[in-house]
């Protein structure tokens, strides 16, 4: 009994890895704020190629180009801004010429939908009413990254940035806001929609930089043809179509 | 790298906290639990236990709903004091002394059950009060148990990060411990500032641990 143990235990690692990484399936590490529209996109691409599954993995955008930069095995990358993929590009885990951009957002502050007050402009923020502001980390997530970018052009980083309470994903900023936790937060529009009975949008920011979402198949993909596959899907009028109705905008 | 040590004075002010209500919290549950007799003793032991064996993410989830600014205790507080604790860093605390309480209680209960009865009854004919029983006797002869499960819930209380991840916030100086500057540094790519923390995380556990092997046989040689 005991000389078999050796085997059956080389024999269970064996069947571990490999189903650890499947022919036919596709790993896409997609931003956050991407969350509940790929998954109403993924059953989409499935029926259509029986073949091949989506395994969908979410995070902040600059927390998925570390974990791609060290290796894990992702097919293609969809981040919630251009920097983060200008990095991948720069560190040529992506070639230049398989990105393109797949939809827009716009930054929103949003409010607690039970608050009584609804601040007009940035500068509202800086007042005393607001005293815990949820933004992303701007380390590594993009809608913290586009917050701050505002809030230094328009000279008030130095009386906001105290009161930030740091997210690590888009989401999560959103939740400290659903929650009532924080007075005010920065998320995508798109976010702030998923949730309308329980936060409210006080007003629209424009961005320097508008915000886009660029895709591209991963250099070092482990299944690089149903990969390609899936991003021209993302760009076909059904899937489109999802994402518009997930209130994403054109690309 | 002046976050760093930040960091770290704050982890070495909540673990510290943590383990001083625990020490209360647990010697005194642990007691009760070894000595009296109860219906539903078992079943309170192991309600206790549960924040041991939950996954940190369940226990953040009730402190935000428990705790956070609408929740049943949180709302009170707010409408009462204007205590908000939720991104603070009593809420850190909280976290940590409930995620280490198990192990003080249970190393005291065990550490009062080895205590011998008899001993505790002879200082009551010689004319000792309850308290003085306790303290006097039961206490000192549990030390050294006790003094074992404070100083693995000091560490776990040092390493704490699901639920405070999830009530935290991740504010300088005030909720960034050293464990979740670490997860932030990884998520950002930064590795200078991660392998400097994790250094210092590795030294501080080391110590830790070395000088329980240094207290605890000092305290059992003291006593015998």
């Amino acid at each position: 009994m005991l000389t078999r143990l050796p085997r059956l235990l080389f024999l269970t690692l064996a069947a571990w890895l490999s189903l650890a990484a499947q022919a036919g399936e596709v790993v896409v590490s997609a931003a956050a704020s991407m969350t509940q529209a790929l998954r109403d996109l993924a059953p989409l691409f499935e029926a259509a190629h029986p073949d091949t599954r989506l395994r969908l993995n979410f995070g902040a955008s600059g927390a998925l180009l570390t974990q791609i930069a060290r290796g894990a095995p992702a097919d293609v990358f969809l981040s919630a801004d251009a920097e983060t993929m200008d990095q991948a590009q720069s560190r040529g885990l992506v070639a230049r010429e398989q990105r393109r951009d797949v939809a827009s957002n716009a930054l929103v502050v949003i409010v607690p939908a039970a608050s009584t007050r609804s601040p007009k402009a940035l500068a509202d923020l800086a007042g005393a009413g607001y005293a815990r502001i949820a933004i992303g980390l701007p380390a590594s997530v993009p809608v913290g990254r586009y917050a701050m970018g505002v809030l230094e052009a328009a000279n008030l980083w130095g009386a906001i940035g105290p009161k930030m309470i740091g997210a690590h994903h888009v989401r999560q900023a959103l939740d400290y806001v659903a929650r009532g936790e924080v007075d005010a937060g920065f998320v995508y529009a798109t976010d702030a929609a998923n949730l309308p009975g329980k936060v409210r949008v006080a007003f629209t920011v424009p961005t320097a930089t508008p915000i886009r979402y660029p895709v591209a198949v991963l250099a070092g993909a482990p299944q690089p043809q149903e990969a390609a596959r899936f991003v021209d899907f993302l760009f076909t009028p059904a899937a489109q179509a999802v994402l518009a109705r997930h209130g994403f905008g054109r690309p | 790298m002046s976050e760093a040590w930040v960091a770290l004075a704050l982890t070495l002010k909540v673990a510290g906290w943590a383990t001083a209500i625990n020490l209360v919290l647990g010697v005194g549950v642990g007691y009760a639990l070894a000595r009296w007799r109860f219906a539903g003793r078992d079943l309170l032991d192991a309600a206790l236990t549960l924040p041991m064996v939950m996954p940190p993410t369940v226990l953040g989830y009730y402190l935000l709903v428990v705790i956070g600014s609408q929740g049943v205790i949180g709302a009170w507080l707010l409408q009462t004091f204007g205590i908000r604790l939720i991104f603070s860093w009593q809420a850190a605390v909280i976290a940590a002394t409930i995620v280490a309480f198990p192990l003080v209680f249970k190393a005291a209960r065990a550490a009062f059950e080895q205590v011998d009865p008899q001993l505790e009854d002879a200082a009551r004919t010689l004319g000792l009060g309850e308290w003085g029983v306790f303290f006097r006797v039961s206490l000192p002869l549990a030390w050294r148990g006790i003094l074992a499960g404070l100083l693995l819930s000091f560490a776990r209380a040092l390493g704490e990060f699901g639920a405070t991840l999830m009530v935290a916030g991740s504010i300088v100086g005030q909720t960034q411990t050293l464990s979740i500057a670490v997860y932030e540094a990884v998520q950002a790519g930064q590795d200078d500032t991660a392998n400097f923390l994790v250094a210092v995380t590795s030294l501080v556990c080391l110590s830790v641990l070395l000088s329980a092997g240094r207290l605890v046989p000092g305290r059992v040689a003291a006593r015998t």
